[in-house]
């Protein structure tokens, strides 16, 4: 008896679907071996990384913060690969754009009215677009791998960064530590207590708290809206021709060097909203300690939810819970913070492994029959 | 300037450059290979932690290099199988590899915070050490010249042997190379192993050469650079020595430039020195593909997946 | 597809209800005369041989002293940012009555946790904004450095010393500054030489800046992080240098000549004590030699006269006739900044922003 491997007639959408889900799980059957083997509590390391946040609710509202940007950057990037473009320099165009946004930020500190956090986060959104066009100007141009440029970008995107938190836009109120001044009322996300909006509305005794930013709820409009257009527009189905059959692209008059710069200009501003978010939401300002690897987190956000809108946002929601259950792994094993990223790789890992079975079968055969009885081969 | 001063600059920039020397070494191999292996900060913090276990353990260093070369190359088999028995992509792949890497190394690592371990001893006996020019020779710690050995070794076997050949047949059409009889899974495996070694190796230079502590993110993205050094050396082994040191010097004067006083290294500021290896890889880049057609120097199969037609 | 719909929203309908329930059966515990919870944050990892290693051994000195009238739990490791702010607000939900913040990168995640949560007390260490229930404290870290000046004053020979600080905070400047203020007291031609890495651990970046002075022509060195990196490197190039937070000679046996051991004790003890007892005031504490928050680690591997002169600048700062910030102390550009006669304020150490001369840098 043995494995064959069959090539399917045509891919398994259940497989699609499933894979994903078997991941995540056998992450957490393979990630509690591999915690029990060094050392640790294997099962509790699993349960507090990504049951407990699900169980505690007033965790619930530090999974949305963490969601929001991952799949805002997530849809993007996924985008992106469906036309077998790779940006992998999210983080640099997220930092670009949060960098522009407090710039905006800080030429308005002294100034009030409604237009100041929109021009913000319009700054942010093209702040991004524009750290993203370099690598796609450079392939367009000079046929520069773009994975190789944008990755170089971000690295260029962070000591920019740097260069501007301990330097010229230091706050002269924080006693020389390498952050920008806090941002003012008017810079700064609204937001609301879920919680106590249902509270007062229905009456049900809730308390504590679940506050959601507005970037969060435009993050939802995002993914609502690209999902429409991929689905329907005619960019959608630019985006995945260029991707899958190149060819055919051509001769249906899809140009890839548009489709480079659309896609680059789409995904970098989806990233540098995401980071003016982070500054005018969560953050309230930018300090060393601002690059969070959204930017490369997203890519696995992007894999794992099968390049789709919607799977984008349930993938998304799965990592921020193990960015939140880490926090509590420490918390209560005294597990290192950054033993999450096993969990992520893993949950990665797992689902590329997977992938295969979408394209291929996996049959058991008896020992190998008469030559005659074998099964034609489907051709590949 | 005098020269003290100058062989001090030398031989610590010696020092700093050979962890990105071993690791770009092994990635070259790797996308010689045909293959982009993005997880080599992830290889690197592995096996600086396999190499700090060990010596704490053991209290010996060779030993150490040792088991951090066989742990990067344990570990970047997991990429070797995602990649090319599964034909898994291979930058998400590799990026999944760098988080892992990072993750374990942290993970594993717990136990070893605020341990100080015994490093190498310098190879060659002090007393040729006592005069300027004896001085930039022979302070070094055994695995710098290592470093060197490595960067003949390899481009003796990529330019002047056969499997070599094959290596960059593969790496250069692989489809060719398969049809005429190659394995070019086969010969990835290996030069993914390889480059997993070198990353392990790279990695070990940390704790054993210049600071005998273990903290997690050890390396502080000197993986990232190496993958830089590749492309901004052409893909050519004797050039990414010189490269290695080139960007080890621009990473001291960013050093420099922090430090008080005035010295000519604060015409940039210490964030520009650090960026510029970045910006200097992306215009080397820009030239060489831009000159020919199709990559330039780049290795033409790289990052594709292997699917054999047959 | 409908099933799971379905499932997901009883799943989180029951536990809303669950959450909601929480808060009341805390309560209920909580009136039992519960020992009091105390968190703690810190910035590093608990081993790391200095700052939070001291704070560390502060803890369990405090959880001995008060027996079974608390329990603690500490977080390590935590980025100051958002995930402080997410790590304090743990602490919160879960029931701490105090709460200790160990790195002044926290401070604005602490302000904002204080404001939802007004029955919590809150110590920031070395911070400087306030709010009813949030206390500062901090140590007259100066005091150790001018001890360690004055060794470095004499046991310099290239009239140089080196200095790996990390950020301009007024913690860190003060320290520069008293650094080279005690110095040139011995020895009036000696100069500073500082660089800035923005970190407060990473032993990689530290040993590579302590190379960098050391090969500038320091020959005695002193740092402000929180590893051993660069005690360790000074050893291997035998460059005298001094430990910071904790004894951190067994990192190096020959060169290091003394450390300041941070004794947060006493201000957990005390804080603890306080809240139990109800007597707990937002007031800010900054405490030194005299009050036992600061020791010196024996004086080893120095010739008779300079550990007679150290020593004796121990003495002084317990017997009051030594400051080392009695003036005239001028700036770099060489203007007065405290008079002769006078004695730099309290308030002017917490919030230095300037370099004294003799100092080679700038304030980044």
């Amino acid at each position: 008896m043995r494995f064959k491997l069959e090539k399917r007639a045509e891919p398994s959408r259940f497989m699609l679907y499933a894979t994903p889900i078997g991941s995540v799980l056998v992450t957490m059957i393979v990630g509690a071996i591999i915690f029990s083997v060094i050392g640790y509590d294997g099962i509790g390391a699993v349960y507090q990384t990504f049951i407990a946040p699900i169980a505690t609710a007033y965790k619930w509202q530090d999974i949305a913060i963490k969601a929001s940007p991952l799949i805002l950057i997530g849809v993007g990037l996924a985008v992106g690969n469906r036309a077998a473009i790779w940006n992998i320099g999210a983080e640099g165009q997220y930092v670009v754009g949060a960098l522009a946004g407090t710039g905006i930020g800080l030429l308005t500190q002294n100034a009030t009215g409604l237009w100041i956090l929109p021009s913000m986060l319009v700054a942010g959104l093209i702040g991004g677009a524009v750290w993203g066009a370099i690598p796609a100007l450079l392939r367009t141009r000079f046929n520069v791998n773009e994975t190789l440029s944008s990755l170089m970008m971000t690295y260029v995107a962070i000591h920019l960064m740097n260069y501007l938190v301990t330097g010229a836009w230091k706050d002269p109120s924080g006693f020389s530590f390498p952050e920008t001044p806090l941002v003012t009322a008017d810079q700064t996300l609204p937001s609301w207590d879920l919680f106590q909006i249902v509270h007062q509305a229905f009456g049900w005794p809730i308390s504590g708290h679940f506050r959601v930013h507005l970037g969060i709820l435009l993050t939802l409009v995002i993914v609502v809206v690209m999902a429409v257009l991929m689905a329907r527009s005619v960019f959608g189905f630019q985006v995945r021709v260029v991707g899958s059959a190149p060819n055919a692209a051509r001769h249906g008059g899809f140009s890839q060097k548009q489709t480079i710069w659309l896609v680059f200009l789409l995904s970098g501003g989806l990233a540098g909203l995401a980071g003016i978010f982070e500054v005018t939401g969560p953050f309230g300002q930018m300090s060393l300690g601002f690059p969070q690897n959204y930017g490369f987190t997203a890519i696995i956000v992007a894999f794992l939810g099968r390049l789709n809108p919607i799977g984008v946002v349930i993938a998304g929601i799965v990592l921020a819970i193990t960015y939140v259950g880490g926090d509590m792994a420490q918390s209560v094993l005294l597990l290192p913070n950054a033993s999450k990223g096993i969990f992520q790789a893993m949950m990665l890992f797992f689902l590329l492994a997977s992938d295969i079975l979408i394209r291929y079968r996996v049959r058991l055969v008896s020992a190998t029959p008469a030559p005659a009885a074998q099964p034609a081969r489907s051709p590949a | 300037m005098n020269v003290d001063f100058l062989i001090a600059v030398i031989i610590t920039v010696v020092g700093a450059s050979t962890p990105i020397l071993f690791a770009a070494l092994g990635e070259l191999v790797t996308e010689k290979a045909g293959v982009l292996n993005l997880g080599v900060e992830g290889m690197m913090l592995v096996g600086a932690i396999a190499a700090f276990a060990t010596v704490d353990i053991t209290g010996n260093p060779w030993l150490a290099v040792v088991v951090a070369a066989a742990a990067g190359s344990a570990v970047s088999m997991i990429f070797a199988v995602l990649t090319l028995s599964l034909s898994a992509n291979q930058v998400a792949t590799g990026l999944a590899l760098t988080i892992f890497g990072t993750g374990l190394s942290t993970l594993v690592g717990k136990g070893f915070t605020g341990r100080i371990i015994k490093t190498f001893d310098t190879v060659f006996p002090q007393a040729l050490a006592a005069n300027p020019v004896g001085r930039v020779l022979f302070s070094y710690s055994p695995l710098v010249y290592f470093s060197f050995i490595m960067v003949a070794l390899v481009a003796w076997f990529l330019n002047r042997t056969r499997a070599g050949l094959i290596l960059r047949a593969v790496g250069e059409n692989d489809l060719s190379a398969h049809s005429i009889g190659y394995s070019v899974i086969g010969v990835r495996y290996a030069a993914i192993a390889f480059g997993g070694a070198m990353a392990g190796i790279g990695g070990a230079t940390f704790p054993l050469v210049l600071t005998p502590l273990w903290a997690e993110g050890l390396t502080g993205g000197r993986g990232w650079i190496a993958i830089a050094l590749v492309v901004f050396a052409g893909w050519r082994p004797v050039w990414l020595l010189g490269g290695a040191y080139f960007f080890g010097l621009l990473s001291t004067f960013e050093l420099y430039a922090k430090a008080s006083g005035a010295s000519w290294t604060s015409i940039l500021p210490s964030e520009g020195w650090a960026a510029l290896p970045y910006i200097a890889t992306i215009v080397v880049l820009a030239v060489i593909s831009a000159s020919k057609r199709g990559g330039g120097g780049a290795p033409a199969c790289l990052g594709r997946s292997f699917v054999p037609s047959a | 597809m409908i099933n799971l719909n379905r499932r997901r929203f009883v799943q989180a309908a029951a536990t809303t209800a669950i959450a909601a329930a929480l808060p009341l059966i805390h309560t209920r515990a909580a009136q039992a005369a519960d020992p009091l919870k105390i968190g703690y944050i810190y910035v590093g990892p608990v081993n790391d041989g200095g700052w939070n290693t001291a704070h560390e051994a502060a803890r369990q000195e405090m959880m001995k002293a008060l027996g079974d009238k608390v329990t603690s739990s500490y977080v390590e490791n935590v980025a100051e940012g958002p995930d402080s702010e997410r790590v304090i607000r743990d602490f919160a939900n879960q029931g701490c009555g105090l709460i200790f913040a160990t790195s002044v990168g926290y401070m604005d995640a602490l302000m904002k946790v204080a404001k939802d949560f007004p029955d919590i007390k809150f110590e920031m260490c070395t911070g400087f904004k306030h709010a009813p229930n949030v206390a500062n404290y901090n140590i007259r870290f100066h005091e150790g450095r001018s001890v360690i000046g004055t060794i470095a004053g004499m046991l310099t020979k290239t009239n140089v010393g080196g200095y790996l600080a990390t950020f301009p905070v007024p913690e860190v400047v003060s320290g520069i500054n008293s650094f080279q203020l005690a110095a040139q007291k011995v020895n009036p031609k000696f100069r500073t030489k500082v660089i800035w890495i923005n970190t407060w651990f990473d032993p990689a970046k530290e040993a590579d800046a302590a190379r960098a002075l050391i090969d500038q022509g320091c020959d005695v060195m002193t740092q402000h992080t929180d590893s051993p990196a660069a005690v360790q490197l000074c050893e291997t190039k035998g460059i005298p240098t001094f430990g910071q937070g904790a004894d951190q000679s067994k990192f190096a046996p020959t060169m290091c000549k003394t450390s300041t051991e941070d004794q947060w004790g006493p201000f957990y003890t005390t804080a603890a004590k306080d809240v139990l007892a109800g007597s707990w005031k937002a007031e800010d504490e900054y405490w030194g030699m005299k009050e036992g928050a600061i020791k010196m680690a024996p004086i080893t591997n120095v010739p008779d006269d300079v550990k007679a002169a150290g020593d004796k600048v121990i003495q002084g700062w317990m017997d009051g006739s030594y400051n080392v910030y009695a003036g005239p102390i001028k700036d770099q550009s060489g203007a007065v900044k405290v008079a002769e006669g006078k004695v730099m304020s309290d308030d002017e150490i917490l919030g230095l922003n300037w370099l004294v001369d003799g100092v080679d840098g700038k304030m980044s």
